[in-house]
């Protein structure tokens, strides 16, 4: 991270507006966001802030209805294999098992049948899923799921890896092992990696930078970089400044004082 | 952090292991139990039956014991030697046949018309009010019509059966399609499987279990109609013995060939569980 910061992803101006039962919601208003190389960063605010929206332009699922989307400097045309998505509700293909979900791109980009098989085996070990290559996703815990949701990701050689809310459906404690993981393999791979969340302990926890999003119409409040050394201590007391810091610049959005 | 995923890898399968393992036993008489219940209806039915028609010698139907022995002369002969004797697998591969041909006929013209009424919105547009507007009329309506356009014979019953397997079959893919979660063509497009490639790579696989579901019940009307079917003066089949025992008040012939549909019916959807089973391991549905 020592490196002058290559930007990748950068975010002009952009406005979102959506059509809802005749009316029209600004779900996220001039929004502008920069994320470099290899960054960790975090989106957080409350639900209907954008930040879904922001995340779902950025992986081409959304245009923006004013303003520019860009990565490596020219309009993001749609989804596609640079930008992989990790979905809270993972999206794995039913009919496919561990193995068949993780060759999906890599098939569908045409790679040879040779090559497919070994990058598979080698994200399939990566997270971990040996013994279960050729189970069902219907047989596989949550976090085995979004384990397979995150090799599949990886497979397809993602530049940018878009979180949203993914550990949100799972238990604390395979949230905070999963948690690990990703870390992990984000410091060993060099990816990018832009992730939604509404906890702040989490944002805290994995980001390099974190982006306030603040709603009603949804925008970005504020930023803040997050310099503590790697691995984090939840109960630091450096770390409970930030969380109460980033406790104070939420809740006033609400109207409310923070405890 | 290998060490940490070891440990959940070994949670989920122990855990169900340990669910299943209380009795060795009690999967059998599990088993044996719901064949015993299943069988002490039939057999009270049967007493019932007997009961009412024993000793009745002009009653208009028959006891059971006459039934059972009509079946065994339209199986194997030698009882009652007469036009029937011995010319149930006649009968019961012709209607086989229809059954069968009938429903891949439907099932090669419902699959492939449901994906595209299901996927392509001009098609739905086109087509869809039409059909709904058909589907409620039934297949005995349209026998008379069916006799003028095939004519008399094998050909008239084809169709009808057709038509009875045909709906149930195209109402189910059609669902089977508008029901993929649109999560999949999301996750699809973001790993580089975009446009007309989607078709065969996320819908087919994924409207398969609906689709299946039609077939299975396409199989069903199939044979439900196939004595509305063979009403079209065909000699042979299940529904034309019917017909004719019918013109000559022979019942227990009838009874006969209600029971041979009924288990005809049960072993070929049977079949069809089966292959939905073991095709469709992945679904949760069918497992």
């Amino acid at each position: 991270m020592s490196k002058a910061p290559i930007p990748i992803i950068d975010i002009r101006n952009v406005s979102k507006q959506f059509e809802m039962q005749g009316q029209r919601i600004d779900a996220l208003r001039d929004a502008n966001l920069r994320i470099n190389k290899g960054e960790f960063v975090c989106l957080i605010g409350a639900s209907g802030c954008g930040k879904s929206t922001l995340l779902r332009i950025v992986a081409g699922f959304e245009t923006p209805t004013r303003g520019d989307a860009l990565m490596w400097d020219v309009p993001i045309p749609g989804p596609g294999p640079q930008r992989g998505m990790v979905f809270q509700d993972y999206g794995l293909f039913p009919w496919l098992t561990v193995r068949g979900n993780i060759a999906f791109g890599p098939k569908s980009r045409g790679r040879s049948t040779a090559e497919v098989r070994d990058t598979v085996e080698r994200f399939i070990s990566l997270v971990g899923l040996q013994k279960f290559a050729d189970a069902y996703p219907h047989q596989l815990s949550g976090g085995m799921k979004q384990r397979v949701a995150i090799a599949r990701v990886l497979a397809n050689d993602a530049e940018v890896v878009l979180m949203d809310e993914p550990f949100g459906a799972l238990d604390a404690m395979t949230r905070d092992r999963l948690q690990d993981e990703l870390l992990d393999i984000w410091q060993r791979t060099g990816l990018t990696v832009l992730f939604v969340t509404h906890s702040i302990e989490e944002a805290i926890f994995l980001a390099d930078r974190i982006v306030v999003m603040s709603p009603g119409p949804g925008r970005i409040d504020s930023e803040m970089e997050i310099s503590l050394p790697r691995p984090r201590d939840v109960v630091a007391s450096d770390f409970n400044d930030i969380r109460r810091e980033l406790s104070l610049r939420l809740h006033s959005h609400h109207g409310r004082k923070a405890a | 952090m290998s060490s940490s995923l070891d440990t959940v890898s070994n949670i989920t399968p122990s855990r169900t292991e340990v669910e299943r393992s209380p009795s060795r036993i009690a999967p059998i008489w599990t088993k044996l139990r719901g064949l015993v219940l299943a069988i002490l209806f039939p057999i009270a039915m049967l007493i019932i039956w007997h009961l009412l028609t024993y000793g009745r010698k002009y009653s208009l139907i028959p006891s059971p014991t006459d039934v059972a022995l009509s079946l065994y002369d339209l199986a194997f002969g030698g009882i009652n030697d007469d036009a029937y004797s011995q010319s149930l697998m006649t009968h019961l591969l012709a209607s086989v046949s229809r059954v069968y041909g009938g429903f891949a006929i439907a099932a090669i013209a419902a699959v492939p018309l449901g994906l595209m009424i299901g996927r392509i919105p001009l098609i739905r547009s086109l087509l869809d009010p039409t059909l709904q507007i058909m589907r409620p009329v039934p297949v005995t309506a349209w026998l008379p019509l069916s006799m003028i356009m095939f004519g008399l014979g094998p050909r008239s019953a084809f169709f009808l059966v057709c038509l009875g397997a045909f709906y149930p079959i195209l109402v189910n893919t059609i669902f089977g399609v508008r029901s993929v979660d649109p999560r999949l063509f999301e996750a699809a497009s973001m790993l580089g499987c975009q446009g007309p490639a989607q078709f065969f790579r996320v819908v087919l696989p994924a409207s398969l279990p609906a689709i299946f579901t039609g077939l299975r019940l396409g199989l069903g009307f199939a044979w439900v109609v196939i004595v509305v079917g063979e009403m079209t003066g065909v000699q042979t089949g299940l529904g034309a013995i019917i017909m004719e025992a019918r013109q000559l008040s022979r019942t227990e012939i009838i009874i006969s060939g209600m029971i041979i549909i009924g288990v005809a019916g049960f072993l070929s959807d049977r079949m069809v569980m089966w292959l939905g089973k073991s095709l469709l391991r992945w679904s949760p549905n069918f497992v």
